[in-house]
Order: C-alpha cells, then structure tokens, then sequence
C-alpha cells in the first residue's frame, strides 16, 4: 500500500513539473480578461488577433468565450475588464448603468437565414423579415439558440418586429452554441439564424443553405466595451484601454479585414473602426 | 463514419508526430487529474476510516451524502468554485480563478465523495473483527488502521481510480473554472469541445482517443504497480 502511494506521489510529481510556475498565478505579469462571443473563438479570430496584442503592448488576455449575454453579465460584475459583443440593444441598455467605459465600434459581419435546400418554406431569396413569417406561418422548423447570445437577441427581435410569437412543435431551443445548433438545424433539416462566420467555417459538415441575406435587419455589429472600476474593484481600466485602443487601431483593423482571405475564401468580418454604425450596409 | 476514421488517424497522427500542442494539452491534462484524485484520496481516505469504523451519531446520514455526492454534477461544482473564485468573490482576493490550480480544486471536489463512498464501502467489507484482532495482537490504533487499509488496498485503488476517472473525463467544472484558455487551462475534454463548436469533428474525435489512451495508461501504471507490491507476498 505504501509502495502504491509512493508510486502514485511520483507519478503526480513527474506530471507536475515543468508546470507549476504557471500555475503560481498570473500576477508576475500583466493579463485582463476579455469577455467574448463564441463566434470570434469559434471562427478563429481570436487565435490570430490575441498573440499580435500581447507583442504590441505586453498585455496577456485571458479569452472567456461565452454568449454575448454572459459576455455582458460578466462585465456588469465586474469579473472582466474588456468586452468584445454583438449585442447592440442589450450592450446599450448595458452602458446606460454606468459602469461601463467607452463603447467603440470595431467590426461587423452578417447574419444570414439557413435552411435545407429543398427550402420547404419557400424563403429562398426572400428579405428577412418576410423570410421569418415564411417560416413561421408554414410551421416549418426552426432550430434556436435560446441562450441569450446576440445571434439569439437578434432572432428575437426579428420575430418581435414581425409580430410572431414563436412557440409550437416547430420551434425548438438548443440552448447551445452556434455550431451545435447549426448540427442540430442540419439533421432535423430545420432553418435558423446563424452568423456567417461560423457557418462558413462549418458548412462542409452541415446540409443547409444560404436562403436569406444581405438587409440591414441581418447586419452584425461588433462593438469593444471597456469596463472601469466602478464596475469592481479588481477591474484593470488600463488593460482594458490598451485593448480596445489596440483593436480599432490600424494593426488589428488590417488583421480583421485580412482574415479569412488566406484560404482563398472570402473575408468573414469587415472592419469598422471609426465609421458611423448607421451607414453600415449600405 | 468517415469521421470517425479520419479521427482515428488524426489521433495517432497527434500521437506519434509529438504535435506539441497536444502533448502541453495532454501533460495539463495528467497534472491536473492526478493532483485532484491525490488530493481527494488524502482528503477522503481519513474521512472514510472515520465513517466506516468510527461510532458516533449522524455517521449513515454522512455516508447518505457522501453517496449522493457521487452523483454531483460537475457543472455545479464548477459554477460553485466559480463564484467563490470571482475577482469580488469571498475568495478573489487569491486570483486563482481560469488556472490549473483552480481546476485541481474543482476537480478534487468532485471526485472527494467518490472516494468517501468507495472507500467506506471497501473498510465495512473487511471483517469487523479484524481490527479488535490487531488490537489484542498489540497493535496501536494507527498500525491497526495502517493493516486494515492494506487488507483493502484493492478496493481503494478502484476508489482512487473512480475519481481519476470521474475528473479526467469531466468538461463541466473544467471549461467553467478553467475558460479553456489556450496553452493555460485547456484540457482534452475542453479542447475536444472546442473543437466540436468550430466543426473539427476529426479532431475532437482525436482528443477523445487521446484521452482514453492516457486513462487507459495511467490505470495499466497503477495496476501494474500494484500487482508488483502484492506478488511477494
């Protein structure tokens, strides 16, 4: 028994080591936490972008990506220092408390209506909101986040503006991210809202189409949102500046509109630093 | 299906070429799960001989819980860690929150009750007469306690290795205390995750037999280890 314990401290030892001054904690260096959307993980942004702001400035970021609902919940507790979100309405509502710093425009995407080719709904080509009522009114699936993230803010709101109140057999909640409900979508051979980023990162995998895109209604704004302390006191105001003075700055900018374009495809996000939000998409 | 043989080979591509990446994600992976089970056996062994043998009021209700503990989510777990850990959390102040150190907790959390309940079940089993033997035979109350836990040692290693089983395999507590931070925090549950959301189902897939390669691994050590320590005898 002993010998067995003995074994089992060498094995945790061995493993351990090489490791523990990372796990001494962060404090040696400086690092903020970036509340963040799962579509800027998932799509790979992050990967690219995150490494050329730790060379610029210094700062280490720690990556949480969550809905845009949790994003914002996380800056409200102050338990992060900076947001990147999608969440127009509720990142407004959100700043109106007070404990938020500035708010700047940083990129934008779009959202667009998928479905399974056969398109029962007959939506193809349709304006959204028309699309939505499509949908709704042939009762064919739709397949929702229901997360409370920003792709499921928008959807929301385009039922709101249609006057639906979606409910029944052939709405359902996923409760998950994107790309699950994207597979989920897939196999039931339902619609749903998705942005474009992650689909055209997964589409090999899925059977749906584009059907419905390219209206102001479907537009997907990214905004950077620093947080102070009069959120918490732990919140580092001046991490927080550095990235989001660093993400509308030209390096970043370059960065957001190259990605994506490497592979040949086309770009999956559209920088926007310093323009008007209300001229986008036109 | 052809998924799951590009996973295959994806897996023993990760494997065999040493992708680096996988072998920091591999290595985090062991040096958590590890810590946290040896945790929980120093932890839960003591409590167990105490539920087991000891004499004293409320003990089937400790045992109850420790036995309900086994089934505790490991989300919840992480959720309440969490919280604890926030930044203007009652424990913030320590800023362990999205380390390793972070998910040993969490992890020796979860798997502390299993070994409790396994454990206690394991010392019951032993004939109660054994230890008033070793008492009349002279032995202190430790060297006796000392000869039960041998007489048990099998049992026990199963106990220790349910709860590596339970935290290795475990991505609740892991994305949630952790945030799956590359090169930080990022295990194979939650690396397999990620890379389920971004459509890599070959990868995932990949991670996934990584990982029973490794539980399979350290579960062949520990027997191997504990067959030589019982040969002699």
């Amino acid at each position: 028994m002993s010998r067995l314990l003995a074994f089992l401290a060498v094995l945790v030892s061995v493993v351990s080591c090489g490791g523990t001054d990372q796990a001494a904690g962060p404090s040696a260096e400086r690092s903020l936490i970036l509340a963040t959307t799962t579509s800027t993980q998932d799509s790979g942004l992050l990967d690219e972008l995150l490494p050329a702001f730790t060379e610029d400035t210094g700062w280490k970021v720690k990556p949480l990506a969550v809905g845009s609902g949790q994003a914002i919940e996380l800056g409200r507790r102050g338990e992060a220092d900076v947001l990147l979100v999608h969440s127009p309405e509720a990142e407004l509502d959100f700043v109106a408390e007070g404990t938020a710093g500035e708010r700047r425009l940083v990129m934008h995407n779009d959202f667009v209506i998928v479905g399974p080719p056969e398109d029962p709904a007959g939506v193809r080509d349709l304006p959204s909101a028309r699309a939505m009522r499509a949908i709704a009114t042939a009762k064919a699936g739709f397949v929702s986040r229901g997360d409370e993230s920003g792709t499921h803010a928008r959807e929301e709101r385009l039922w709101e503006q249609n006057q639906i109140d979606p409910k029944g057999q052939w709405y359902r909640s996923t409760g998950q991210g994107m790309g699950a409900t994207l597979q989920v979508a897939s196999e039931t051979a339902a619609y749903t809202l998705t942005d474009r980023a992650t689909y055209l990162a997964q589409r090999a995998n899925l059977r749906l189409e584009v059907l419905s895109e390219g209206d102001k209604a479907l537009l997907n704004i990214y905004h950077v949102i620093e947080l102070t302390e009069r959120a918490g006191d732990r919140v580092q105001p001046d991490g927080a500046k550095a990235f989001a003075d660093w993400i509308v700055g030209p390096r970043a900018q370059r960065m957001i509109g190259d990605f994506g374009t490497e592979e040949g495809g086309q770009p999956l996000f559209v920088p926007d630093a310093g323009k008007d939000e209300a001229n986008l998409g036109n | 299906m052809d998924v799951l043989g590009e996973g295959l080979l994806e897996a023993l591509r990760l494997l065999l070429t040493g992708d680096e990446q996988t072998w920091e994600i591999t290595g985090l992976t062991l040096r958590v799960s590890l810590t946290a089970t040896a945790i929980a056996v120093l932890l839960g062994v003591p409590v167990a001989a105490a539920l087991a043998l000891g004499r004293f009021r409320g003990r089937q209700v400790l045992l109850a819980v420790a036995n309900t503990g086994m089934g505790l989510p490991p989300v919840v777990v992480g959720l309440f860690v969490t919280v604890l850990l926030w930044r203007d959390g009652p424990l913030g102040a320590l800023g362990l929150l999205y380390t390793p150190t972070a998910m040993v907790v969490a992890q020796a959390a979860i798997a502390v009750p299993i070994v409790v309940a396994l454990t206690a079940a394991a010392l019951r089993q032993v004939d109660p007469d054994f230890l008033l033997q070793m008492r009349a035979l002279g032995a202190t109350r430790v060297r006796a306690l000392g000869a039960l836990l041998a007489e048990a040692r099998l049992p026990l290693l199963a106990a220790a290795m349910a709860g590596f089983g339970a935290v290795v395999s475990e991505v609740g507590a892991a994305q949630m205390v952790g945030g799956n931070l590359a090169g930080e925090t990022r295990v194979l549950t939650t690396a397999a995750v990620l890379a389920t959301s971004r459509g890599q189902f070959a990868l995932a897939i990949a991670f996934g037999l990584v990982l029973l390669v490794i539980a399979f691994a350290v579960n062949l050590a520990v027997t191997l280890a504990q067959h030589r320590t019982t040969a002699p005898r």
